[in-house]
């Protein structure tokens, strides 16, 4: 169905979209028909039992079994329709381990998304058919939400925090893309589309717009001229703590607690290294926070996810 | 109707000498401590605020005809949807029923003379109005375009209006409501007279001892959280901000811990109201009134753990989503007892159709059909899609404005013709009442199929695919305005020139209606006969026919 008019329908456009949408038809039907219900009784009675015609007006006197029945009944439904929403749920929050991550910066008002091969585009979303994709977003000013409405996914987008949302696109074409959490005066211009393509189409896609350096590539391009290879490089004469191989890591801190090294610790360890001191180094990291934009940010994730633990990576500019 | 003669030895046109008239000028108003006093003088500010809101609104419908936007800048849309829902939420809906209806009713259905703390109520009434003031100064002054919601760190760091003038409004009114569920309770437990003990007493006064007490725990954070609000605005403290190390989600759990109680300061009043006009049109005892008080206060309890299912989408652990689910669906299980309950009320009985009847089974649609989209909501699933969409506006008014706003004016019209002894238009009134029901249904229901299609709320212009469901709604919204005006005209009319409206015109039950239209200043003259409540089975003490469970 094609936008415009009043009979427009959503497009089932990602794998998420189908069983959602069963579940929504199954509670819109569940709740016609117990609105309905209500109202035939009420009209029902009002006919019967109104003034001046003759009926049975006689009232029981045992009302407790029906009474619990009728909080019993709609309970079970309630629970019944809880975990059905509760299993969907379960799916919507856990990406497959093979997806392919793309990141997606928000600011007022835009949406700013970096390919992992260092293709950059903004408020459109070129995505591949079959593959899923895991987006992990965070905004640089205030809060915005992520809304694909034909991919029934939504998630907010914070500052200072990582939030992601997957989905496998199956159809191709073009899907508005909205933000749904109010973010000031163009709040309702920040949209724009995501791009479905078949695999190779996208391939070519991803060929056309290369521009040479994966975001990776351009983190260790950052990671050396912001100045963090002086301190955390292989030959530095300051002692802070060797980050090859940081990604994932069990990290032990010195309030003698433990953490993994994911997105949000490498992502705080920059912006607010006063948070989080790693055991045995003394808190003497200034903090980035203005220095480096979130987009920067990502991409210092990405140089830092790259690398092998002792092993100097293979990307050019990290070589000492 | 069954209209009572006044004592007979009084002349017809002079009734006993009612609290209105028993001292005059605007000084015995403004000083005044009678609680149907401040009644009425809150009657009148929240229907003042109710105008403004209501024309807010109005410029958004019309707004919204066009795709780009048919009458507003993109600023001035969000100062509007911001002064919309500050003021309908504080300054209309949150005082509506309890500091009207409930200010005059709730000492008189108890016996009580006055409320436990007149000059306190008095002073409530000030503290509304000030709160007011800085409201309307803040609109003078520019207006504000956070949202009703005030999100940090938008309010906090990047909105440049005047957030602190207004916070501080909505502050001062919070201590209005603080302090009127304080009073209430304290009247609730220490005025009420001998005889009336918990379970005679009408469902009314339960939903206001219920209200009562969610606005008395409640309010108090809204209050710690507009003053944190400030202190980051103007000291950069760092609680929100996370660039500083704060928690922007912090927010949303201290705002929404008192604004979803606050959707139940709204609705059990609205809940209260329709189980008093149901069984009296009915001539019938309300069904399960043990039930109705369990499910009320049930309400009132579990309506304070599920402020989380406002944050499925936004950063929220999965195990707070799973808990906050769960109660949400429990919560809806005391609601669909009191719609089973009003149904069943109506069966055996012996049914009319005044205005405050159609207003009543009005609420109960509305108020069904917003609670069962409200379960859709609950289910975090579907709130993904539907979350910060026209569904959740769609939902949302139709439980406040469907559900509180009929079962108020329902309320307004029963209790009229003993708040000012007066009769209005029957059939104006009829009219009202099925034309509000039919422009509400047009203007609200489009928006959950916006919704559904995934137009996003707050939005000044929109794809031009949905404009079909906007025009609807805004037509819709042309009707149900229409709706709203009349009653202003009819009861208007009526206050000076309706027919004198006798003690009981409604043959109803409750102490209320044992006393004069409009009361005495000291509420009764004579010492009311306690009943249980809702004995419409049996003979009632003003002589009214008894209308017993014989055909």
């Amino acid at each position: 169905m094609n936008a415009g008019g009043f009979w427009h329908l959503l497009p089932n456009a990602s794998t998420n979209a189908k069983p959602l949408d069963e579940l929504w038809w199954a509670m819109v039907g569940l709740c016609a028909l117990v609105a309905i219900g209500v109202f035939v009784v009420m009209f029902v009675f009002c006919i019967r039992y109104r003034k001046g015609r003759p009926a049975d007006r006689h009232l029981a006197k045992d009302t407790l079994p029906v009474e619990l029945t009728w909080t019993a009944v709609p309970f079970l439904i309630f629970m019944g329709v809880f975990v059905w929403s509760l299993t969907l749920y379960a799916r919507s929050r856990t990406p497959p381990a093979n997806a392919e991550t793309i990141y997606v910066v928000a600011k007022q008002w835009m949406w700013k998304i970096q390919h992992p091969g260092g293709q950059r585009e903004i408020n459109t979303l070129h995505v591949p058919t079959g593959v899923p994709i895991r987006l992990m977003m965070t905004s640089q000013d205030v809060i915005h939400s992520f809304f694909v409405p034909a991919f029934r996914v939504k998630q907010d987008v914070l500052p200072g925090r990582y939030t992601q949302l997957w989905f496998t696109a199956i159809e191709p074409g073009d899907y508005p893309l909205y933000c749904t959490q109010y973010c000031g005066l163009d709040h309702s211009k920040m949209g724009g589309q995501v791009i479905v393509m078949r695999p190779r189409a996208y391939a070519r896609w991803l060929d056309e717009n290369n521009t040479g350096t994966s975001l990776a590539a351009q983190g260790a391009a950052l990671f050396r001229a912001k100045g963090c290879s002086g301190c955390h490089g292989a030959n530095a004469s300051v002692h802070a703590p060797d980050l090859d191989g940081i990604y994932g890591r069990i990290v032990h801190l010195s309030d003698g607690s433990t953490v993994a090294a994911d997105d949000r610790y490498i992502h705080d360890s920059i912006m607010l290294p006063d948070k989080q001191i790693v055991a045995g180094y003394a808190p003497i990291m200034p903090s980035f926070s203005g220095e480096l934009t979130e987009s920067q940010v990502l991409a210092i994730i990405a140089y830092l996810k790259s690398t092998k633990p002792g092993a100097q990576p293979a990307h050019e500019g990290t070589k000492q | 109707m069954n209209a009572t003669v006044i004592t007979p030895d009084l002349p017809e046109l002079e009734p006993p000498r009612s609290f209105y008239t028993y001292k005059s000028g605007l000084g015995s108003w403004l000083l005044t401590t009678d609680h149907k006093r401040i009644a009425i003088l809150y009657a009148v500010t929240i229907t003042l605020f109710f105008i403004m809101g209501g024309v807010a609104a109005a410029m958004m419908r019309i707004n919204l005809v066009e795709p780009q936007g048919a009458l507003l800048s993109a600023e001035t849309y969000n100062k509007t949807f911001t002064f919309h829902g500050v003021v309908m939420v504080w300054f209309f809906l949150i005082p509506s029923i309890p500091a009207t209806l409930g200010n005059f009713l709730l000492p008189i259905m108890i016996g009580a003379r006055d409320l436990a703390f007149p000059r306190l109520n008095l002073m409530s009434w000030y503290l509304f109005v000030i709160g007011g003031c800085f409201t309307i100064a803040c609109l003078l002054l520019g207006g504000v375009d956070t949202g009703w919601t005030f999100y940090t760190p938008f309010s906090t760091m990047f909105s440049n209006t005047n957030v602190i003038l207004v916070a501080v409004g909505v502050f001062v009114t919070g201590f209005s409501t603080i302090l009127t569920g304080l009073n209430f309770i304290v009247t609730t437990h220490k005025l009420r007279m001998p005889g009336m003990t918990w379970f005679k007493l009408p469902l009314f006064v339960w939903g206001m001892y219920a209200v009562s007490l969610v606005m008395v725990l409640a309010t108090p954070v809204l209050a710690m959280t507009l003053s944190l609000i400030g202190l980051e605005r103007i000291a950069q403290v760092g609680i929100f901000d996370p660039a500083l190390g704060g928690d922007p989600l912090l927010f949303q759990h201290m705002f929404w811990f008192y604004s979803h109680p606050a959707v139940y300061i709204m609705i059990l009043p609205a809940m209260g109201v329709a189980s008093e006009i149901i069984p009296c049109f009915a001539r019938r005892k309300i069904f399960g009134y043990e039930f109705m008080v369990y499910a009320l206060v049930g309400i009132s309890v579990i309506g304070f753990l599920v402020w989380g299912h406002h944050m499925f989408v936004a950063g929220m652990s999965p195990t707070a989503t799973l808990v906050f689910s769960i109660l949400s669906f429990a919560i809806a299980v005391p609601s669909a007892i009191k719609v089973f309950n009003w149904t069943a009320t109506l069966r055996r009985g012996r049914i009319t159709f005044e205005a405050p009847m159609l207003y009543a089974l009005g609420f109960v649609g509305l108020f069904m059909i917003g609670g069962m989209s409200g379960l859709m909501l609950a289910a975090p699933a579907l709130d993904i899609p539907l979350h910060a969409t026209y569904f959740v506006i769609a939902h949302f008014h139709y439980v406040m404005v469907g559900g509180t706003v009929m079962a108020y004016l329902g309320g307004i019209h029963y209790w009229w013709p003993k708040i000012t002894g007066r009769l209005y238009s029957e059939a104006w009134a009829r009219f009202a009442a099925i034309l509000m029901f039919f422009g509400f249904n047009f203007t609200f229901f489009p928006q959950y199929v916006l919704g559904y299609l995934g137009m996003p709320r707050r939005y000044h212009a929109y794809p031009p695919q949905f404009q079909t469901l906007n025009i609807l709604s805004s037509a819709g919204a042309s009707i149900l305005a229409l709706a709203y005006l009349i009653p202003v005209v009819y009861l208007g009319w009526s206050l000076f020139r309706g027919a004198r409206a006798g003690n009981n015109p409604w043959g109803a039950r409750g102490l209320e209606w044992q006393t004069t239209s409009p009361p005495p200043k000291q509420n009764f003259l004579e010492r009311p006969v306690v009943q249980k409540a809702y004995a419409y089975d049996e003979p009632s003490p003003d002589g009214q026919p008894a209308s017993g469970a014989t055909a």
